[in-house]
């Protein structure tokens, strides 16, 4: 049995007093957490809660105003925000991928499926057309979608099967950490529902990290170790997901909680 | 004449287009802006290579203009009538007597020397547009040598037809940096645009200027399993017999009749001068 | 991963526990008050009290999924009420299980995945893990053709004993049992009594609520009462 234990080393994610102003109004703000290796964290809260806002904050979209976001570096954290584009770039063709809920955000719609997923190794410096098709077809089949479909493009596809390529053109690189911004949104039930089994599989296979937002407390539920709470571009409550769900403590997800319609 | 100053352009428009194109040439291969002129054709006639003809010609040059290769088409002949009557520069059709050739989708057969300075009309400077529109986007991408994009476009090509279907306009990688479109020239020119002349690249609606100085390396872009290859038609050219240069395809009736011909009309007339024939030609001394 | 009889395995010291209902006037509730519970490796320990005397409470609690007001709950070396998230996390994955009344599965996953999961989530090799899975569901009678099923259509019973067998799926040191023999005719019934005593036979400290008696009776060491945890007001 391999050791899982993640106890000991350090997060691979801090984020610090993170703050994103709108002019007088609110993005978000004061926020600070840690992710662990192979933690999967939820950000729930209505639409205008400032989670999609931090979500950018923190992968690197949009600057914040205040505060850090240091991702670890060969056991060193290295604050994000402050280092240059150039390497803010590479972090996020490496080490990091971001899941758009819109796939056609996240694709190129004008390119085939494996051209989608090999665009990631080419920017790396691949070279060679048959590993990089190799590789795209091999990644197409762990997302489930047919080797014969490689030479299809996205516009040829179902939303589902678009949400599987986008996901799989972001992890082919192996990324430590996966922003996703409502990956499972307008999309049919039982679609999601594949796709979240799909998701929990990679993330444990990979030992992916996390920060998935969203505001379907099922998915959540189903897909994130922990949660943080947000109204008003502020966080109002973190812990663990089934903990917050189950025993809310804020005002704000009391109500939140209570409003989900039990299936 | 007097209407006009040397060469169409005022001096501080050229001084303007002479700091572009230093610019360029200290860069090679980095798209320089310019603040393009007005000129008296339509966008899409080469008023990019005008331009930049108009800002680097003196009066002791010999002025040449191609068009797919030929002297005689309707482009090359107007803008080299163009330069007659505002530059009352000499025109050639000779290539190694040029001095300046303004060229559009060919670079001539005949090796250009120091002192040569080829000067392309370039409809789309960008060689990333094809994939990402954003123009913020792509000049942050070249900031960054973030090339990955260019052969993604490749790879879509052997995806879709079995091998690099690019024929012209093929993307290099200009001394190890920058990825450059070498404007629509065949792929079978890619390999002179390592050169002993100067080549000046000139998009007047795009108004952008980019540049190769002489001898410098230029690289078309490729797989490891899948290497650049120069192309051309299997056949001679049918007036001159030459077998090693770039070939029109010229359809003579309605019965399917074809014939091949150099595309370069310059390097053809001297072949046949010196007593080359092809299959359909006819012996110079005899006609 | 013998655990050594006798040693105290889940300890819960002076703990409390308070409902606030924001939506309801801010209503304070409180639930639970100076419970106190220890549970020996090997043994294992019956949570008894009328409905509502906060036995599912108390287990919740001790699992991290409600919050403690104020006391410890040691399971192992963790204090879950104080631990950080990943530690729970931690200790969820590798010493505490726990069977609930309701299964909560991604739908369309194989009976065999979501029994196989705990499994795999600690690095055991997928067939390996199936072939685990595969005895928990033959011993528990699901009929093989519905393995590569998704649970969730299964009925109220059936679905009862996938719970079963993926809560039983890894040897954790200590258990959380909550009606586990509810709906279960004598066959599984036996079956589940059987695999309560082998995990403490292992060395499993575990904590149930049984509403069967007989149940009880046969795999539990000792009662603990939860009423005498109840506070006077809501009493």
């Amino acid at each position: 049995m391999k050791d899982m234990s993640d106890i000991g080393t350090g997060p691979l994610l801090r984020v610090e007093g993170l703050a994103k102003f709108y002019g007088a109004r609110v993005g978000c703000e004061g926020v600070a957490f840690d992710l662990y290796p192979g933690e999967v964290m939820g950000i729930v809260g209505e639409s205008g809660s400032g989670k999609t806002t931090l979500l950018n904050c923190l992968a690197g979209h949009l600057a914040p105003d205040e505060g850090q976001v240091l991702f670890d570096r060969a056991g060193q954290l290295v604050d994000t925000v402050t280092m240059s584009e150039p390497e803010r770039r590479m972090l996020s063709r490496t080490d990091w991928a971001f899941v758009h809920q819109h796939a056609h955000e996240g694709l190129r719609m004008n390119v085939s499926a494996g051209g989608n997923v090999g665009e990631r190794l080419m920017g790396l410096g691949a070279r060679h057309y048959g590993t990089i098709r190799e590789q795209a077809v091999d990644w197409l089949g762990r997302v489930e979608i047919a080797e014969d479909r490689v030479d299809d493009r996205p516009t040829a596809f179902s939303g589902g099967m678009r949400q599987r390529l986008q996901i799989a053109r972001n992890l082919v690189t192996g990324p430590r950490l996966v922003f996703m911004d409502e990956p499972t949104g307008g999309l049919d039930v039982s679609v999601q529902a594949r796709l979240l089994d799909l998701l929990r599989g990679l993330v444990r296979e990979m030992g992916l990290s996390a920060i998935i937002v969203t505001h379907d407390l099922a998915v959540v539920r189903l897909l994130a170790d922990r949660l943080m709470v947000m109204k008003s571009g502020q966080v109002v409550e973190t812990g663990l997901t089934d903990q917050v769900l189950d025993d809310p403590q804020h005002e704000y997800t009391q109500l939140l909680v209570s409003s989900v319609l039990q299936v | 004449m007097s209407e006009y100053n040397f060469a169409y352009l005022d001096e501080q428009t050229k001084r303007m287009i002479r700091r572009a194109l230093l610019k360029a040439l200290a860069i090679p291969g980095y798209q320089v802006p310019f603040a393009s002129r007005e000129m008296p054709m339509p966008y899409g006639w080469g008023t990019g290579g005008v331009q930049i003809s108009a800002a680097i010609l003196v009066p002791e040059d010999r002025f040449k203009v191609i068009d797919q290769g030929a002297d005689d088409t309707t482009n090359a002949v107007s803008i080299r009538r163009f330069f007659e009557k505002v530059a009352e520069v000499e025109t050639t059709e000779k290539t190694a007597e040029a001095t300046v050739i303004q060229t559009r989708h060919r670079i001539p057969e005949r090796d250009l020397t120091e002192g040569q300075v080829l000067v392309y009309q370039v409809p789309i400077p960008e060689p990333l547009r094809f994939l990402e529109p954003s123009e913020v986007e792509t000049r942050k991408m070249h900031a960054l040598e973030e090339y990955g994009l260019m052969h993604v476009k490749l790879y879509e090509d052997i995806a879709r037809h079995g091998e690099i279907a690019t024929s012209y306009a093929y993307p290099v990688k200009v001394e190890g940096r920058y990825v450059m479109d070498p404007s629509p020239i065949p792929k079978f020119d890619n390999p002179k645009l390592e050169m002993a002349g100067i080549q000046l690249f000139g998009a007047g609606r795009e108004q952008r200027i980019y540049a190769i100085p002489p001898h410098t390396q230029v690289v078309s872009l490729d797989f490891e399993d899948y290497p650049f290859q120069r192309m051309k038609a299997p056949q001679c050219c049918d007036l001159c017999g030459a077998g090693e240069s770039y070939l029109d395809e010229v359809i003579t009736d309605d019965a399917g009749g074809r014939m091949y011909v150099c595309s370069d009309t310059d390097f053809c007339r001297e072949r046949r001068e010196a007593g080359h024939v092809g299959a359909l030609g006819v012996a110079e001394d005899a006609a | 991963m013998k655990q050594e009889q006798g040693r105290t395995m889940i300890s819960v010291q002076d703990v409390s526990k308070t409902f606030t209902l924001h939506n309801q006037g801010a209503a304070v509730i409180p639930v639970m008050e100076g419970a106190s519970l220890q549970v020996a490796a090997g043994e294992c320990v019956a949570l008894v009290g009328a409905s509502g005397s906060g036995k599912s409470t108390l287990m919740r609690m001790i699992y991290g999924n409600y919050l403690s007001a104020s006391g410890r709950i040691m399971v192992g070396d963790v204090d879950v009420a104080s631990a950080e998230p990943r530690e729970i996390l931690r200790l969820r994955r590798e010493v505490l299980g726990y069977v609930s009344q309701f299964l909560r599965v991604v739908p369309r996953v194989p009976t065999l995945d979501v029994v196989a999961e705990p499994l795999l989530a600690v690095g055991v090799g997928p067939d390996e893990a199936r072939e685990r899975a595969a005895d928990l569901l033959g011993r528990l009678n699901i009929p093989e053709r519905l393995w590569g099923l998704s649970p969730t259509t299964f009925s109220g019973g059936e679905q009862q004993r996938v719970n079963i067998a993926r809560g039983f799926a890894r040897q954790y040191p200590a258990m959380l049992l909550d009606e586990p023999t509810a709906s279960l005719d004598a066959a599984n019934r036996e079956q589940v009594m059987q695999l309560i005593e082998e995990a403490k036979a292992r060395g499993a400290a575990i904590v149930g609520i049984f509403h069967d008696v007989e149940a009880r009776d046969r795999v539990c060491d000792r009662a603990v009462d939860v009423t005498g945890f109840t506070p006077a007001k809501v009493a």
